[in-house]
């Protein structure tokens, strides 16, 4: 058997006395893209940040590709990762994009898509431009390879973090709302980039807002409420026949 | 009115001994503005760690170093300093050592500027936007890469302001270094001008080479600047 991509199991994140994600599990197997849609505060980007440990779980585990995070407890008995070059080691396998692209701002395009696989995974860097430029032609920013981020318009930006994302050659791509911080106009040019990587088999977790993208592109659709996963299933059977009421308000509220 | 024979390099013109001491006064600024950065990147890290104990004791260096009067910093750091190193020296058995007086200097002038870089670079990292150090974590930077590789480098926009004007301070605080007799371009200025009496040449001279400096100095940074806010199209603006 095959093993899965990721495997999340029952996970809490608190922050203080706020109970955001209260028990979590999803597993997602290569090659499986699962949308994570939800309302407002229920917890669906603090879910995807504890995939990576952006943020740490208050409790539960997550394996990626057969290799569970290690985690200690602190002295307040907080859950810590217990091996730091392990936690790299892992997040450098995880293509994270981001809501505001986060391209460091100080390097040009050709130069954000070629830092990790250089400096975390020991690319050769003439090896890396080479990658990164059929990655950045596939995007359709090869023109754009010298320009600093600032420079080039929201689209352009996000494309060349999908870009770096594609460069570390990723286990897993996690999308953290990547349309959600667009002006309209430019959110098809990024949402064809993903449908491409969704229909090439990558492994993705896509939390999103777009419903009738996340309808068209997802194997599975995970729907977050109040902290839980109150309902899961096809796209079919999450848009078409919503079992539970506050799935069935979040659907009617943004159509 | 001036008789610029005796800014001639050789005597009786006091050209060499004012270049001297001009160069002296580059070194010591040059030397200890180096060493104010180095210890305002860890004071400035160490203000920003979790760990109580190193935020409290950077805050009590930059503290006092900032509240007390340079003059009376170098006095005390220069005498009492090298007093209190050869006194630790013979405890330890071993014999003392004359400490040069430029090293002595360069030290106290890096002290100083450690303090004030420590906020201002403090300042610069905080200014930072936070997904981008986040970014780093999240693709397997260790924290060592991030500082080298994102932090720094995205800080310096913000730094520079800040940077630059501590830069033109250290260069004329290398003046107060005259007090203990080290022979930069304020104390050689002063002896020229008091063998010679010819005050008014002298001190123009030396006015004038620390004009110099600033005007190459801001040269420099403008092209610092330049490099470092490339990136940033609002500082273009």
């Amino acid at each position: 058997m095959e093993t899965n991509a990721i495997e999340i199991s029952n996970l809490h994140k608190r922050f203080g006395p706020l109970d955001v994600l209260k028990g979590v599990s999803l597993t997602a197997r290569q090659g499986d893209v699962v949308s994570i849609i939800g309302g407002s505060g229920s917890g669906k980007s603090t879910f995807l940040r504890c995939i990576n440990f952006l943020e740490t779980p208050s409790e539960g585990s997550i394996t990626v590709h057969g290799e569970a995070i290690a985690v200690r407890r602190g002295k307040d008995g907080a859950m810590l990762p217990a091996d730091r070059r392990q936690l790299q080691r892992i997040r450098a396998r995880l293509g994270m994009v981001f809501q505001s692209f986060n391209l460091w701002q100080h390097m040009t395009v050709l130069e954000n898509v070629i830092e990790a696989p250089t400096r975390v995974l020991g690319v050769r860097r003439d090896e890396a431009i080479h990658d990164a430029e059929t990655l950045l032609r596939r995007v359709g920013l090869y023109e754009k390879r010298d320009v600093y981020p600032a420079f080039m318009s929201g689209g352009q930006q996000q494309r060349a973090a999908i870009a770096r994302a594609l460069a570390i050659k990723p286990l897993v791509m996690l999308f953290d709302e990547p349309t959600s911080a667009l002006d309209p106009e430019l959110v098809g040019e990024v949402l064809s980039v993903i449908r491409d990587l969704a229909q090439e088999k990558r492994t993705m977790i896509l939390v999103t807002h777009e419903m009738k993208f996340a309808r068209e592109v997802s194997s599975h659709v995970v729907f977050l409420h109040n902290g839980l996963i109150a309902e899961q299933g096809t796209p079919a059977e999450i848009f078409g026949s919503p079992q539970c009421e506050p799935l069935r308000k979040f659907i009617s509220s943004i159509n | 009115m001036f008789d610029l024979t005796l800014l001639s390099l050789s005597p009786p013109g006091w050209g060499a001994t004012l270049l001297c001491g001009f160069l002296n006064s580059v070194t010591l600024a040059a030397g200890g503005y180096l060493i104010g950065l180095v210890i305002g990147i860890g004071g400035a890290l160490g203000k920003l760690s979790d760990n109580a104990f190193l935020r409290e004791l950077c805050d009590i260096y930059t503290t006092a170093v900032r509240a007390v009067p340079e003059l009376v910093l170098i006095l005390v750091l220069y005498y009492a300093g090298t007093d209190a190193l050869n006194q630790l020296l013979t405890v330890l058995g071993f014999a003392s050592v004359d400490i040069s007086g430029l090293a002595a200097g360069i030290l106290v002038i890096g002290v100083v500027q450690g303090a004030y870089s420590t906020e201002v670079l403090r300042g610069a990292i905080l200014a930072i936007p936070h997904g981008q150090v986040e970014t780093a974590k999240a693709y397997g930077m260790s924290p060592l890469l991030t500082l080298r590789r994102v932090t720094l480098p995205a800080m310096l926009p913000f730094a520079l302001p800040g940077l630059s004007n501590l830069w033109l301070i250290a260069t004329k605080d290398t003046a107060l270094l005259a007090v203990v007799g080290f022979g930069e371009l304020t104390l050689a200025t002063k002896q020229a001008a008091g063998t010679t009496k010819d005050y008014l040449l002298f001190y123009t001279a030396a006015a004038a080479m620390y004009l110099c400096l600033t005007l190459l100095s801001n040269l420099v940074i403008k092209l610092i600047d330049r490099r470092a806010t490339r990136g940033l199209a609002v500082m273009h603006a």
